[in-house]
C-alpha cells in the first residue's frame, strides 16, 4: 500500500511529471499513480494539457504588425552596420 | 555559405553567424523564424496588443544592436527570449496603475492546489476542434490566469526554459516559480478538462 495521499502526490506532481523526482520519491509516486485512479486521471490530463500547449503552433503575425517590424528593421539595418 | 542541415534549412548557429558578419538577410531570416512566437509570448505577458506589437519591435531591434555580445553559450532564441520577457516586463510596470498585479505579489501559501474536475478527455481535442478553435481555446485559458501564474507557466512550459533561467528572468525564487507552475498547470488542466472531459464520464465516477 502507498504511504502518499493523494494530497501529497498533487504537491509532487510537477515531479512526477518532469521526471525530477530522486528514485526513491519516484517509485513511491509511481506506486500511487497505479493504485489510484483519480491521481491517474489527474497525471493523463495534465500531461495532455502540456502536450497539447506545446503543440500549438502561433498564429501569423497581423500583416500590418508583420510589415511595421520589416520596416522598423529595415530602417535599423540600414542606418547602422552590425559591425 | 553556411552549411545547412538535412532538411536543408540553415541551422540557428549558421544564421547567426552571418548575421553577426553582418549579412542583414541572415537576421532578418532569424526574426521569421521567431517572430510569431516572440508576438505571442509579449502578448501573453502584457496582455495588451499594441504593447506587444513594441516589444516585438524591441527585442529585434535590440538584438541586432547587441549580436557583437551574444555569447553563443545560449540557444539564439533563448537570449531573444529573455529579451523580450525584460521588454514586456517594462511594458507591465509602465501600466502598473491598472489591474494588473505585478509579478512578485505573495500568494497565499495557504491556497488550495484546485482539482474537482476529474474526468478522462473525449479522444484527442486536436481531431475535434479546429486550429484556431484550439488555438483559441488555449490563449483564453492561459489569459484568465493570474499575471504572476501565467509568466511561469508560460516560459517554462511554453517557451520551454529551464526553472533557474525563469526564476532568474522573472525575479522569483526557485521554489516560487516550482509552486506557481504546479498551480498554473492544475489550474489550465482543470479548464480544458471542463470542455475536453468525456460526457457522461464525470467527477467522482472513480470514487
Amino acid at each position: 500500500m502507498s504511504l502518499l495521499t493523494c494530497k501529497d502526490f498533487l504537491n509532487e506532481l510537477n515531479e512526477y511529471l518532469d521526471e525530477t523526482a530522486d528514485p526513491g520519491l519516484r517509485q513511491e509516486l509511481e506506486q500511487h499513480v497505479n493504485e489510484c485512479p483519480n491521481c491517474w486521471v489527474v497525471v493523463d490530463t495534465t500531461r495532455k494539457t502540456l502536450q497539447i500547449f506545446k503543440s500549438t503552433e502561433p498564429e501569423d503575425l497581423p500583416p500590418d504588425v508583420e510589415r511595421r517590424l520589416m520596416e522598423a528593421l529595415q530602417r535599423k539595418m540600414a542606418g547602422q552596420p552590425s559591425r | 555559405m553556411a552549411s545547412t542541415n538535412a532538411t536543408g534549412v540553415f541551422d540557428e548557429s549558421s544564421l547567426v553567424a552571418q548575421a553577426r558578419a553582418g549579412d542583414p538577410r541572415a537576421f532578418t531570416e532569424l526574426v521569421r523564424r521567431y517572430e510569431k512566437r516572440i508576438f505571442r509570448l509579449a502578448k501573453h505577458i502584457t496582455q495588451n496588443e499594441e504593447d506587444a506589437e513594441d516589444v516585438l519591435q524591441e527585442t529585434f531591434l535590440k538584438a541586432y544592436s547587441h549580436l557583437d555580445e551574444f555569447q553563443g553559450q545560449s540557444k539564439f532564441y533563448t537570449w531573444i527570449v529573455r529579451i523580450a520577457v525584460n521588454e514586456s516586463l517594462m511594458k507591465l510596470r509602465k501600466r502598473k496603475s491598472d489591474k494588473m498585479v505585478s509579478m512578485d505579489e505573495t500568494i497565499d501559501t495557504g491556497e488550495e492546489t484546485v482539482v474537482r474536475e476529474i474526468a478522462v478527455w473525449d479522444g484527442n481535442p486536436e481531431q475535434r476542434y479546429s486550429r484556431e478553435e484550439l488555438r483559441q481555446i488555449l490563449e483564453k485559458a492561459v489569459d484568465s490566469l493570474r499575471p504572476a501564474f501565467r509568466a511561469v507557466f508560460v516560459l517554462r512550459d511554453v517557451e520551454e526554459l529551464s526553472t533557474e533561467e525563469t526564476a532568474d528572468l522573472l525575479n522569483l525564487s526557485v521554489p516560487a516559480v516550482k509552486s506557481r507552475l504546479l498551480r498554473a498547470r492544475l489550474q489550465l488542466r482543470e479548464k480544458l478538462t471542463r470542455l475536453f472531459k468525456r460526457k457522461g464520464d464525470d467527477v467522482f465516477a472513480y470514487m
